[in-house]
């Protein structure tokens, strides 16, 4: 017999957290599969242990999250960590990995909640041991107490200024920060300003935390336009062009970051429909008020449909699990609504800054289509962007056929850090909008699996 | 370089990494254990035979694979360091070939 | 006067083999293909050029694949002078797994059958396990044994898609990435109607795999093909350990390990399902224990273009002279007989007798 339950979570990030929460209270037999090893997803990482030791590098808005992963471990949710989702099928059977079983499980209603990745950053170097993401030096900070001392950051987004605020404060030296936000985004980014006023304490943070920076004495280099990462084998040096001017700065990590963008590989995988949403450069799942995917059953909760953010996750989880419920019958469409009501106000509210953040942020093009030709574009395969050139010229006309002509997205990644690259790419070469281009079609397993796991599956429904 | 952040009281665990025995955090995963002790690079590609070290650190980008207790291209950013645990390089492609029945012919 | 000489829809393996074979013989040569996500089996293809056991009940259709198979290394040879591709040839010889004592006595008949009927064109033998395991180490040990012939090989069927593609273009073929809405006989000749654009051609070589059927009804022919599904898995890299292709396992230079060979009558979805993937994986540690081991890193379900006996069908309409059709679930193995052999015949307007044994018509022949 298949393992069923009610509501099956994807995910004890924000959003999956309190999506589990509410399905539990609510009487909803749930579980929570999650690929870490504790709660809390990549903003809430290790939060139990840093509670336990008190950090104070990582500041308040990581703090809030402490009273949500109790709460979360407080609840009647089957947890199960460490395991790794490789398959959901539009009929919502979930093929899972645990120490080297896999598993299959079925359930009425499925919320994915695997959160977002960092965007991709195909620039020369960028596959060099000792370049990371800012990301993967947060996750580090947060989950083993490493510093990288000496990194040079090097991109925008919020993300890279909380971490060099968090490495400033840890007492981790930092070499410089190279700010690759497009001057132009600021005049753009005022226009949204009126709607963001509500946020107006998150934005003065980043205005403090660029101080800082200053005030530390750490080389803050603004209006660069490219970068590339030199070095045979390992990091040596970034060159970095300001104001028309190449310069060179020796050093032996770098930290990428450009934002983060959707995991949309498993929701895809379901066979959810998905648009490409210009302003966030990214695909985002397609969902109703109740954040349910055009597939039936299906939820999308949190940042694997769109960027919100944690907090935003946080009440789309609430809201997505209501919905759900509703469904299930387990609560009144009446109740639904009066219950989610508190939620969606606090989402409207967190939602306004976005447009405000995502023009700001928003990575030139240049740093999302690489100009130059040599630039590995799939890391696995290691495919360049002068090879998918040429197969454009071929008559190459998208992702699919991209990876039968030359394998790029084909590797244990699935296209994770080449996809958003090679759709843009495709539309530039081919003169087509991302749109028309699509995506990478991804089949299970959206993660590798060994085959005796495969062979030797817990609970394979019969027939 | 990477470096602690708090130097206060850890417990250790010894593992190894080809051959050479180090000490480790423990609680670590096995990519941050690694990283931590300054090791460089952590496989080769099966593709052009480059050096590549962990780039994400939370499970996409399979750059941090190594063979861990002879099971090769694990995920060493999702596993947590053990005593006694025999770490070697992913060089190249996974290699299948030392698991095979005893009886069975040889590596060709 | 016609925009072509020949327009062929269908950029599949068979498509573009042709197409590339009439581009060479210097016709002014147009292709039609569908987008990004259209139905591919060419995407979902093996890679094995197999000659073993193919035609045990047709002559006509062993000669035809053994034809191309040894038209492989010209052809080959061509395609890297030609585009600077690999495909990635080789031709070991293959192996047929038997996997029970039954499955290897019904292998020996129909091996028996086509070494007679081969008259010592044909070379096969039938090897025990022992004999199986000296040419594949660490073979499962309940595997009874199988069938080698040095006849069969393989290559990166995706390589070869690419390669053929960038022949048909460096011969002058023009390539339309538009799909085919409408397809009329007139004055003549043949007009294809794509994105609102009609194209005129003196001949059509109809290659749109499962969408033959609908295109062959509107030139006079009728086209039996439907769709059966295979899934094939695939590995993470692996050090190189299987020296020899076979029907089940195959592993390519890149390192990679497929594995298939499932067929399912599900009509037009390509997905993939667990139940399907979990008998490919038992099967293939069956053969390989070692392959426990190695980590599925994709899957694949594909339609193949099945006919009514699975057999290839080649015709030239009556009604209208000059629309030729080629539907068949062989694109690999066929390719160079594809695009060596078949072009000269649509070129010259006439298929040969050797092919009418692979006619529709002998669907009616009771």
């Amino acid at each position: 017999m298949t393992q069923h339950y009610e509501i099956i979570v994807i995910g004890a990030g924000p959003a999956g957290m309190a999506a589990s929460q509410t399905a539990a209270k609510h009487g909803a037999k749930t579980l929570v599969l999650d690929e870490q090893r504790t709660p809390g997803g990549q903003i809430y990482r290790a939060a139990e242990a840093n509670e336990a030791r008190q950090s104070v590098e990582l500041g308040k808005s990581y703090e809030n999250g402490f009273s949500l992963v109790k709460s979360f471990r407080n609840s009647a949710v089957d947890y199960v960590p460490g395991a790794s989702v490789w398959q959901l099928s539009h009929e919502r059977e979930i093929g899972y990995s645990k120490d080297g079983t896999a598993h299959i499980v079925t359930a009425n209603q499925v919320i994915v909640a695997t959160g977002a990745l960092e965007r991709p950053m195909p620039v020369p170097g960028w596959t060099l041991p000792q370049v990371m993401t800012v990301g993967a030096a947060q996750i580090l900070l947060k989950e083993s107490e490493i510093g990288i001392a000496d990194a040079v950051f090097v991109g925008t987004g919020p993300l890279l200024y909380l971490v060099v605020h968090q490495y400033i404060t840890a007492g981790i030296p930092v070499k410089a920060v190279i700010d690759l936000t497009p001057a132009c985004n600021y005049f753009k980014a005022l226009a949204h300003m009126p709607n963001a006023v509500f946020a107006m304490s998150r934005i003065m943070e980043g205005w403090r935390w660029k101080r800082e920076i200053i005030a530390a004495d750490i080389p803050l280099i603004s209006r660069v336009d490219d970068v590339r990462i030199l070095g045979d084998g390992a990091v040596e040096a970034i060159e970095y062009r300001h104001k028309s001017t190449w310069k060179k700065l020796d050093c032996d990590h770098v930290l990428l970051h450009q934002g983060v963008v959707p995991d949309v590989n498993i929701s895809l995988a379901a066979g959810c429909d998905s648009r490409w949403d210009e302003a966030q450069a990214c695909w985002h799942i397609l969902v109703d008020e109740w954040f349910q995917s055009s597939v039936e059953g299906i939820s999308i909760a949190g940042d694997s449909g769109s960027i919100g953010g944690g907090v935003a996750a946080e009440q789309r989880g609430h809201i997505t699990a209501l919905g759900a419920l509703m469904r299930l019958n387990k609560i009144t469409p009446v109740e639904r609504n009066r219950l989610a009501r508190p939620y969606q106000a606090s989402l409207k509210t967190e939602m306004q800054v976005r447009p405000f953040l995502d023009t700001l942020f928003r990575p030139a093009d240049n740093f999302r289509m690489p100009e130059h030709e040599e630039t590995i574009v799939c890391r696995c395969e290691e495919i360049s962007a002068k090879q998918i050139r040429e197969a454009v010229d071929l008559g190459c006309q998208g992702p699919n056929q991209l990876k039968s002509y030359t394998r790029c997205g084909m590797g244990p990644c699935q296209g994770r850090f080449c996809g958003l690259t090679v759709s843009e790419l495709i539309g530039k070469f081919s003169n087509k909008p991302v749109c028309a281009v699509g995506y990478y079609r991804l089949r299970p397993p959206i993660k590798p699996l060994l085959l005796d796991e495969l062979a030797n599956m817990k609970n394979q429904p019969e027939n | 370089m990477f470096t602690r952040v708090n130097k206060n009281n850890a417990k250790f665990v010894s593992i190894s990494l080809d051959n050479q025995t180090v000490k480790v955090r423990k609680g670590l995963t096995v990519a941050a254990a690694l990283l931590e002790a300054n090791i460089g690079h952590f496989r080769q590609t099966p593709v052009s035979g480059k050096p590549r070290a962990p780039f994400c650190m939370m499970g996409v980008c399979f750059d941090c694979l190594v063979v861990i207790d002879g099971m090769a291209n694990q995920q060493s950013c999702l596993i947590e360091v053990c005593e006694g645990m025999r770490i070697e390089r992913q060089i190249g492609p996974a290699d299948i070939i030392p698991e095979k029945p005893e009886d069975q012919g040889t590596k060709p | 006067m016609a925009d072509y000489d020949v327009i062929v829809i269908g950029g599949g393996m068979i498509g573009i083999a042709i197409g590339y074979g009439l581009a060479r013989l210097g016709q002014k040569a147009a292709l039609f293909d569908e987008g990004d996500r259209a139905f591919r089996a060419a995407r979902g293809n093996f890679g094995l050029v197999w000659v073993q056991g193919k035609g045990s009940d047709c002559p006509e259709y062993a000669t035809w694949t053994q034809r191309s198979a040894d038209l492989y290394p010209e052809f080959n040879a061509e395609l890297k002078e030609l585009t600077d591709t690999d495909i990635g040839y080789s031709r070991p010889g293959g192996i047929h797994f038997c996997l029970t004592e039954q499955e290897l006595e019904d292998r020996k008949a129909i091996i028996d059958k086509m070494v007679a009927a081969g008259k010592g064109a044909f070379d096969c033998e039938m090897l025990s396990h022992n004999a199986v395991t000296k040419r594949l180490p660490g073979l499962g040990p309940t595997v009874a044994g199988g069938s080698y012939s040095p006849m069969d090989g393989h290559v990166n069927p995706l390589y070869l898609l690419r390669a053929m593609h960038a022949g048909f273009k460096a011969k002058g073929g023009s390539l339309h990435a538009e799909t085919v809405v409408d397809l009329a006989w007139k004055n003549n000749a043949f007009e294809v109607t794509s994105a609102g654009q009609t194209h005129t051609a003196a001949q059509v070589v109809l290659a749109a795999g499962l969408g033959n059927r609908a295109l062959g009804s509107k030139v006079g022919l009728i086209i039996p093909v439907r769709p059966q599904r295979g899934q094939i898995l695939v590995t993470e890299k692996l050090e190189q350990f299987l020296e020899y292709p076979t029907i089940y396992v195959r592993q390519t230079a890149e390192g990679s390990v497929m594995l298939g060979d499932s067929h399912e009558d599900v009509g037009f979805d390509d997905g993939t399902s667990s139940n399907v993937m979990q008998t490919i994986a038992r099967r293939a540690i069956q053969l390989f224990p070692l392959l426990k081991q190695a980590r599925i890193v994709r899957t694949w379900g594909a339609l193949r273009i099945l006919t009514p006996d699975s057999l290839p069908v080649y015709d030239q309409s009556q009604e209208c002279p000059g629309a030729f059709s080629a539907s068949a679930h062989s694109g690999v193995t066929l390719s160079a007989v594809h695009a060596l052999d078949l072009p000269q015949y649509i070129a010259r307007g006439q298929l040969p007798p050797s092919l009418d044994a692979l006619s529709e018509r002998r669907f009616h022949v009771h």
